[in-house]
């Protein structure tokens, strides 16, 4: 965004130096008082969420940051989505559509949760269907969905199975070369990867970002 | 002999009889991971069993009968220990399988469990939930006893949910405190105490098969890696009550509560802690760390939030006599210089993904290194690979002087296939004695 007034590029700063009080508190005057377009707040929000995703690149951000910005996003856009009306705009086309879950057996959600709010912050449509999603759900959900990208989370070692099994049964319905599958959590790795037959792992929100760009031939 | 008693460490208490058969092969086994603590080479590299719901794979039997049946899961632990044939044993094998009964009593509420919202094949999974909200932090440092007692027990149990009614005795008086405690004839609260007395029942008797088990592995020659464990204020606060996301998001919104809350807990989690191990008779006691790794908060925040009162409650632990154990659990290698700095050769540090060449490095002259075979290596990999990886260990650590217990990243994984598990222990010998 390069026609920002003062007031806006002091909002980007604040949510991006995770100033919460001051942040919330500009953002709900653009939208409540002073009647600025909310498409145009959400606009600036996603241009504060970029730089707090480089600084997460760059390790000056961890998880924490992550959350509370995801948390200050929510926020205004719980305030602002009402507000849209017709002929405020579009919002930016999707660079590609993201399917994630947690596989069966395993209840884990927190890295799934990050790696949803680094794609969507980052341009995807995410379709996050939960955690202990039985592989039928999984083939259902994809078919609905029709992802360009299929992310599988498990934290625990017995998701290797799971991943395993999710994976071959996207063979067995036909649908396995239709999208990409990569898989994440706490003890994935390369051993994991070519055990389950997905297409590439991560250790971290970053890579999953990466990796999806660089799938949907996007620069990472 | 040599040992732990010699260097201001809690004795041993329960050691084989003097002049039993088991005797010399138990005081060979303890004195080698006591050499390694205290910074002596031992005669060889010592190799630790762990392992919760792979006894169930071990034993053919399912996940919800290692928490039910009490005499199985003994009886598969110790066939466990005389088949592999440790240096050091876990009382954590049954300890930390058997709880089905009790946790059913209490109709516990933190945890699923075989039966109770996973399959009977199914490891318990713990649940991240907020079980004290955001703006009850000075409810809990003001009196953390009638927090426990009115909010967190009918939070996190069923049986408990009576507790919730029950009057608070701080400002309670003379004809006042009398009249006051008729709170207590209120029927819920009533049924909560007798709920409480029949969960302490089978805790007692849990308990006691704990007991049982120590006593039958002891005799049989093998020392347990632990008599008990704790955890850090931050994972403390972070696990158990804020939740993971309540957590995080305090760093910004409730840090001086935050910090205020670290600092009582360590206070109490130490008491608690040095109790425990001078009861069990133990001088280790093991402490999982969950919130520390290199992905989860910068290190201007480890430093801030999780190292200083962390470094305390185990320097106050070694000031007891107590060899903290703290299980570094995924990537901590940004972390290894912050966390040197401990009193030398009197803790253990065991590291899940940490490499372990690296933490000898920087941590060999300083503590004890416990790991930390590849979790995917042991579930998916052959026999060849264990070995392959057990060579790898012995010749960049433990040959280059670093005071190895060798185990898996985190015990043995539960889905490792029986012969890997064997490949492990016989490349622990192979290798280094």
């Amino acid at each position: 965004m390069d026609d920002l007034n003062a007031e806006e590029k002091q909002l980007i700063e604040w949510l991006a130096d995770m100033d919460e009080e001051q942040a919330l508190a500009r953002a709900n005057k653009m939208l409540l008082e002073d009647g600025v377009n909310p498409i145009r707040v959400l606009d600036i929000c996603r241009a504060a969420m970029d730089i707090v995703g480089k600084r997460f690149e760059d390790g000056e951000y961890f998880l924490p940051e992550l959350v509370l910005a995801g948390e200050m996003l929510d926020t205004i856009g719980a305030v602002a989505k009402p507000l849209i009306k017709q002929g405020d705009g579009e919002a930016a086309a999707k660079l590609g559509k993201v399917l994630i879950g947690t596989v069966h057996g395993d209840l884990h959600d927190i890295g799934k949760n990050i790696v949803t709010f680094m794609l969507d912050i980052n341009g995807f449509e995410v379709k996050d269907i939960g955690v202990d999603v039985p592989v039928e759900t999984f083939i259902e959900e994809i078919n609905a969905f029709q992802p360009d990208i299929v992310g599988l989370s498990g934290f625990l070692t017995l998701a290797f199975d799971s991943m395993k099994e999710t994976i071959a049964a996207f063979g067995e319905a036909g649908i396995r070369s239709k999208f990409k599958v990569m898989i994440g959590g706490g003890q994935i790795d390369e051993t994991v990867r070519a055990y389950t037959g997905a297409d590439a792992f991560g250790v971290n929100a970053v890579e999953a970002v990466s990796l999806s760009k660089s799938w949907m031939g996007v620069a990472a | 002999m040599a040992g732990a008693q010699d260097n201001g460490f809690l004795p041993l208490a329960l050691r084989p009889e003097e002049g039993s058969a088991a005797r010399p092969a138990f005081d060979a086994r303890w004195q080698r991971l006591m050499d390694c603590v205290e910074g002596r080479m031992p005669d060889r590299m010592p190799v630790a069993l762990y392992a919760t719901f792979w006894l169930a794979r071990y034993g053919g039997v399912s996940c919800k009968d290692l928490m039910y049946d009490y005499e199985k899961t003994k009886g598969l632990a110790e066939r466990a220990t005389l088949e592999l044939d440790p240096d050091i044993t876990s009382g954590g094998m049954v300890a930390a399988n058997i709880y089905g009964r009790s946790l059913e009593v209490m109709d516990f509420k933190q945890l699923q469990w075989p039966g109770h919202g996973v399959g009977d094949n199914q490891p318990y999974q713990y649940l991240d939930r907020e079980y004290m909200l955001g703006d009850e932090y000075d409810e809990f440092l003001f009196d953390p006893t009638g927090f426990y007692l009115r909010k967190y027990l009918p939070r996190i149990g069923g049986a408990f949910e009576g507790f919730a009614e029950m009057p608070c005795l701080p400002g309670m008086h003379y004809f006042r405190l009398v009249a006051g405690l008729r709170g207590f004839a209120n029927p819920k609260v009533r049924q909560a105490f007798e709920n409480l007395f029949k969960v302490a029942e089978e805790v007692d008797r849990m308990t006691g098969h704990n007991i049982d088990f120590s006593n039958r592995i002891t005799a049989l020659g093998y020392p347990r890696d632990v008599g008990g464990n704790t955890v850090s204020p931050y994972d403390f606060v972070a696990d158990y009550f804020r939740g993971a996301r309540g957590m995080m998001t305090d760093l910004f919104r409730k840090k001086d509560k935050l910090l205020a809350l670290l600092d009582k807990a360590r206070i109490f989690l130490t008491k608690l802690t040095i109790d425990n191990a001078r009861a069990a008779g133990h001088p280790i006691v093991m402490i999982p760390i969950h919130w520390a790794p290199d992905a989860f908060m910068s290190e201007k925040q480890f430093k801030e939030f999780y190292w200083p009162t962390f470094r305390q409650m185990m320097v106050d632990m070694i000031d007891a006599g107590i060899i903290p154990m703290p299980l570094w659990e995924a990537d901590c290698t940004k972390r290894l210089e912050i966390i040197a700095d401990i009193p030398k050769n009197k803790a253990i540090y065991w590291f899940e993904r940490t490499d372990l060449a690296k933490a000898h490095e920087v941590l060999g002259d300083t503590v004890c290194l416990r790991g930390n075979l590849s979790p995917s290596m042991l579930t998916t990999g052959t026999p060849d690979d264990v070995d392959a990886a057990v060579r790898h260990l012995v010749e960049k650590v433990f040959n280059k002087g670093g005071r190895l217990l060798l185990d898996a990243a985190f015990g043995l994984p539960d889905e490792t296939p029986v012969e890997n598990a064997r490949a492990m222990f016989a490349a622990a010998r192979k290798y280094a004695g």
